[in-house]
């Protein structure tokens, strides 16, 4: 057992290739309590980023600059009346939010935080992962009809159109990529993730960049779709707050609802790690090709240790700004204890055997933050479509652009 | 790595399909017979795991329990669920139904007592790791054929649909 262990230490897979169960339950266990917490931040940092889009201040009360807000929420949610309507189907009703959940938190099982930090690697890793976030669909539909009452129906209808919809663009924009995967010697390509990151490795170039510009449009096709597949804004119309109150979770209260929106901010944290595996190259850091050698290979492994320092000074001049009021003494301790602790990890992942460890998670989460905050912005610019001109965006110019961009690369890859 | 097709994981994916597929047909609303097939594909994909074909599960997720299934469901929603309940069955197509089922099950039994001589003793393993190649190779060389016929079914069909659906094109 204690064996077992140890010996993975030393071994360079996944714990799923490897077959090491103790280790597969601890890398579970990670991944399952840090996209909650990714969730919680990103809720916290969504209202917060809102709020300054629109000029306000945002959550202030709840701690430092609201920084307890998502938890106060959480409380308040699990301590909410858990209602189900009347003549709701309660069966399906109950399983609806759970299947969301499973779907998204599912994924995460193939996504590659590293070349060995994932849970495990199947050989249809980009299979499994359209797959399962394409059942969240069935969730959103049972949800709705379990309902018994107009407008989550209404709201069902319309997300299960989309989803259906640009799952198509979707999977050809992906395909386009995969595609690329198999332009070596050999000529065969991979479905694995893993093996999708160590391809464009070997090819020595992001599929953002290749063929240009044919893999930066099927990125682009990809990024409009994936903001469709999970029901946000500018595509939120299933809960399009003006037409349909909330949408297919209208009926929704505490647990369930809270439920549901975990189960979309994984979605989306999921679909991102998709597209920065694809064609941002996955856990790879920037220029690997052009800037090598061993200083700079010191020099991006040391940004993990002063980005979370500049946290940590941050959440000092935080602390110096503070009103010097009795009233706000215990959030001026926490707030100095937060960034003290931000520094310590900062100072921790200088030392060499963390930051080889940790820098390929870092570059990793360091690319999905940027589609997080993506997803926010898009939030605050744009204004909702309306149905019809959805659905002509979905099939009359993503899907032909994304056939035409199969196509090309296929032919500009046999030629050259 | 020790193999993952256990028979334990045989007999619990094959009662699920059954399972699921006894509930398709005797639950009264539309909507709980079509979750449960959802529920017998899946199982059925994990059948195909068993066999060592993921791509072949991997595509039964996506097509049948993610696509086709959602659009079952889509045009079920919309039926008046409650008035089909009430309705009775007036056609008697049990008695054909059940033959039906009661050859299909002769013939099942029979290959399987006499099944041996049928089949290969040992069909060639095809490595699990360039599996979705060979099947790209089959479709496109072996039997490419086949292939091309049934994608232009699909699309008459695709094209019926549309003309269909609209008057005026």
């Amino acid at each position: 057992m204690l064996d077992s262990v140890i010996s993975y230490l030393g071994s360079n897979t996944t714990p799923g290739q490897a077959g090491n169960v103790v280790w597969a339950l601890i890398y579970i266990l990670i991944v399952f309590g840090g996209v909650s917490v990714a969730v919680m931040a990103m809720n916290w940092l969504e209202r917060k980023a809102l709020a300054h889009f629109q000029i306000r201040l945002g959550p202030m009360r709840v701690g430092p600059h609201g920084l307890l807000q998502p938890i106060a929420d959480a409380i308040k949610l699990l301590t909410k009346e858990d209602i189900i309507p009347e003549r709701a189907d309660r069966l399906v009703f109950w399983i609806a939010p759970l299947i969301i959940l499973c779907a998204s938190f599912a994924v995460y099982v193939v996504i590659p935080f590293g070349p060995t930090h994932a849970i495990t690697d199947l050989n249809i890793g980009i299979l499994f992962m359209l797959g399962v976030s394409s059942l969240s669909v069935l969730g959103v539909v049972m949800a709705g009809w379990a309902s018994n009452s107009h407008y989550p129906l209404i709201g069902s209808l319309r997300s299960s159109a989309q989803m259906i919809s640009y799952e198509v663009a979707m999977g050809m924009a992906v395909v386009s990529a995969i595609l690329m995967t198999s332009l070596n010697r050999s000529g065969t390509g991979t479905l694995s993730m893993i093996g999708i990151v160590e391809a464009q490795q070997r090819q020595q170039i992001w599929y953002l960049f290749k063929f240009f510009p044919l893999g930066f449009i099927a990125f682009v096709i990809f990024a409009i779709a994936m903001v469709a597949e999970t029901n946000r804004a500018p595509f939120d119309l299933p809960e399009a707050e003006s037409e349909l109150t909330a949408g297919f979770h209208t009926e929704y209260s505490g647990l369930r609802w809270s439920l549901f929106m975990l189960g979309e901010y994984a979605a989306m944290i999921a679909v991102s790690s998709i597209a920065v595996t694809l064609w941002l190259g996955g856990w790879l850091r920037p220029f690997p090709n052009a800037l090598t050698g061993a200083t700079w290979d010191l020099v991006f492994s040391l940004f993990p240790g002063f980005l979370f320092l500049i946290l940590a000074a941050v959440a000092g001049v935080g602390v110096i700004r503070m009103p010097k009021h009795p009233y706000f003494r215990v959030q001026t301790l926490g707030l100095a204890g937060f960034g003290f602790v931000l520094g310590l990890i900062g100072l921790v992942l200088f030392a060499p055997p963390v930051r080889d460890r940790i820098q390929d998670i870092f570059w990793f989460t360091a690319k999905v933050g940027f589609f997080m905050y993506m997803y926010i912005w898009y939030r605050a610019t744009f204004p909702r479509y309306r149905f019809d001109q959805l659905m002509r965006v979905g099939w009359k110019v993503l899907l032909p652009i994304s056939i035409a961009v199969l196509i090309g690369t296929a032919v500009v890859g046999v030629v050259f | 790595m020790t193999p993952v097709a256990t028979p334990f994981f045989f007999y619990f994916l094959a009662a699920l399909t059954l399972l699921s597929a006894l509930l398709v047909i005797t639950r009264k609303n539309a909507v709980h017979s079509a979750l449960a097939l959802i529920l017998g594909l899946l199982a059925q994909s994990g059948l195909y795991l068993m066999l060592y074909a993921p791509f072949v599960a991997g595509v039964q997720i996506i097509l049948y329990a993610g696509g086709i299934m959602v659009l079952f469901l889509f045009v079920i929603m919309l039926v008046n669920l409650d008035r089909s309940q009430k309705e009775e069955q007036f056609n008697r197509q049990w008695v054909a139904g059940s033959l039906a089922a009661i050859a299909l099950g002769g013939l099942f039994v029979a290959v399987f007592i006499k099944g041996k001589a049928l089949f290969p003793a040992s069909s060639a393993q095809i490595a699990e790791a360039n599996n979705t190649q060979q099947v790209g190779e089959l479709l496109y060389g072996q039997y490419m054929f086949a292939f091309e016929i049934a994608s232009l079914l699909l699309l008459v069909a695709i094209i019926g649909a549309v003309v269909m659906a609209k008057k005026r094109i």
